[in-house]
């Protein structure tokens, strides 16, 4: 087993650590109840980042409709989980979430990744509203008024290892053969065809898994908040997702996880200025794209920093 | 037995027909040169041969293990696939990315796991791209890169780039290589060092070659044989000195009563 090398499992006891830390905070109430719901929100948000980074920065598609994979999950988790009060349903209803979001991404993504750019962004937007507009029309998730009284099993067990989870897997598609194909796409796309890469088969690949991620996302936004409607799942939520991801830098699984954190930090931080705080975001989005237009990080990852290695060839 | 069989090959963009029944052959192991005045339809004849455009009408035949196959009309990734790789006129490298990426990425229709692999990092991942990785440096040692692997590709100089993408090419594992002009912006010193390179390329390699050139002490030095297109139309080919005495190709070039 070549995966047991030692930089995976000093990852593996930081992983755990960091779990046990935070467990221990929250049981002896040093984290309270109120920032409990920023530690669901950052997870919940570190998800959607991360995955819509692997389309947008990654691959260099330009989606807009990230809010309607999470819907997906967020419906199809609450909707399994309400006729199964268990963590086996709150379980089953993630993944059977996650693959759904993630089969109508490969139906969506057929079709609209012919297109570029703006084009596409605009093709991604619809489609968000159109599986919004499903979900208000149809008898099972209740209209507008959404869903209510879902059991809550989401907590911070399952926010971490779901979260733990996204990171390594995205991570390990990037750095795979697939990923690296997936980011010759953004790098140039008639190149990376001419060097025999399937664009489309990838640029759909990128899709479905963000679209995935995302669906569990959902699935775990809908277990700990109760309640759900078409409204939460708008063009808002998908432009939320995206300023994470562009605040953080396109192409940095880091930046996403940093920036993630740090909004919703500053959110809570800003909460008791009440209408002064939008104002208070923007200025600072403004401040922060025009010091820094390719984000936190840019495309750096915090893995870069430990390469000593690859430091020393390059003075060779 | 020939390579490449190009038979009447036409493409039209509307009233325009940039290349028109054209023909070609090229024989295995050949050095084969393609000029043109500026316009004649050289670069959209590269398109058809990769995919890039489908033809209007015509086929292009490629001998892969003694099978002909027909690769027009099918995308550029096919045809790479079945074995023909290509370069740019204007420099086309994933720039962002290091000299490593640029070849690994090349490298990727030969990679022997799939996605689950990937996700989860089976040991079949590791022992692939071990293998990438050393195949990668084997390349770039071959053409003097090694020690600018981790080098982002914008920041070479202009030559090494032209050459990186040479290598990129290579990677694909071609059995026809398609060079765009690669002496296009190179001082005459580097210009010297390519024709070596491509050279070098073809009698280690064991390749085929077809170039696209401006340069023309570079065609004349080391094709075998040229062809001619003007107007969309193969006016001549033949040997180096046929094409230079060849009384179409002077007034293709310089216009008539010469």
């Amino acid at each position: 087993m070549k995966v047991l090398n030692k930089r995976n499992i000093l990852t593996l006891i930081i992983i755990v650590a960091i779990y046990a830390l935070v467990q221990v905070l929250i049981t002896t109430k040093v984290i309270s109840s109120f920032y409990e719901i920023t530690i669901a929100t950052i997870c919940i948000n570190i998800i959607l980042a991360v995955s819509l980074n692997l389309v947008t920065g990654f691959t260099g598609q330009f989606s807009l409709g990230h809010a309607g994979f999470m819907s997906i999950g967020a419906y199809a988790g609450a909707l399994v989980n309400m006729s199964m009060k268990s963590t086996t349903g709150f379980l089953i209803g993630i993944i059977l979430g996650a693959i759904v979001a993630a089969i109508v991404g490969i139906i969506i993504g057929i079709p609209t990744l012919r297109l570029k750019g703006d084009y596409l962004a605009i093709a991604t937007l619809g489609m968000a509203e159109i599986i919004r507009v499903v979900f208000l029309n149809m008898e099972i998730t209740n209209g507008a008024a959404g869903l209510n009284g879902i059991p809550r099993f989401t907590n911070w067990l399952w926010l971490y290892v779901f979260t733990v989870l996204t990171l390594i897997l995205i991570s390990n598609f990037v750095k795979s053969s697939q990923g690296r194909a997936c980011i010759s796409i953004r790098e140039d796309e008639i190149a990376a065809e001419s060097m025999g890469i399937n664009t489309t088969r990838y640029k759909v690949m990128a899709f479905a898994l963000g679209a995935f991620f995302a669906g569990i996302a959902g699935a775990l936004y809908s277990s700990y908040f109760y309640f759900i409607n078409p409204t939460m799942f708008g063009f808002q939520k998908s432009i939320d997702i995206l300023v994470i991801v562009v605040f953080g830098g396109l192409g940095s699984m880091t930046g996403s996880v940093i920036a993630a954190v740090l909004l919703a930090v500053i959110t809570t931080l800003l909460q008791s200025l009440s209408s002064l705080r939008m104002i208070i975001y923007a200025l600072l989005l403004i401040v922060i794209m025009l010091f820094r237009p390719q984000g936190l990080l840019g495309t750096k990852e915090i893995t870069d920093m430990f390469k000593f290695g690859k430091k020393y060839e390059r003075v060779e | 037995m020939s390579l490449l069989t190009v038979e009447k090959l036409t493409k039209s963009f509307g009233g325009l027909t940039a290349v028109s029944n054209a023909n070609m052959h090229i024989e295995k192991g050949e050095l084969i040169g393609l000029i043109g005045p500026n316009g004649a339809g050289k670069t959209t004849f590269f398109n058809l041969l990769t995919g890039v455009y489908a033809p209007t009408s015509g086929s292009i035949k490629l001998d892969v293990n003694g099978e002909k196959k027909e690769i027009s009309g099918l995308k550029p990734y096919h045809v790479t696939k079945i074995g023909l790789a290509r370069t740019f006129q204007n420099i086309r490298l994933f720039k962002d990315l290091t000299v490593l990426d640029n070849i690994r990425i090349a490298m990727h229709q030969n990679v022997d796991y799939k996605l689950p692999s990937a996700l989860f990092r089976s040991n079949k991942y590791y022992e692939e791209e071990e293998r990438l990785k050393k195949e990668a440096e084997e390349l770039l040692d071959i053409f003097k890169l090694t020690h600018k692997k981790h080098e982002i590709a914008k920041n070479l100089p202009y030559g090494e780039q032209r050459h990186l993408e040479i290598v990129r090419a290579m990677a694909t594992k071609p059995v026809l290589l398609l060079l765009d002009e690669p002496a296009a912006g190179m001082n005459p010193n580097e210009t010297v060092q390519l024709t070596e390179t491509i050279a070098k390329i073809r009698d280690e390699f064991d390749l085929t070659i077809l170039l696209i050139e401006h340069d023309m002490s570079l065609v004349m030095k080391i094709c075998e044989r040229i062809y001619v297109l003007d107007y969309g139309t193969m006016i001549a080919s033949g040997k180096p000195e046929e094409i230079k005495n060849n009384k179409r190709v002077i007034e293709a070039y310089l216009g008539e009563d010469v």
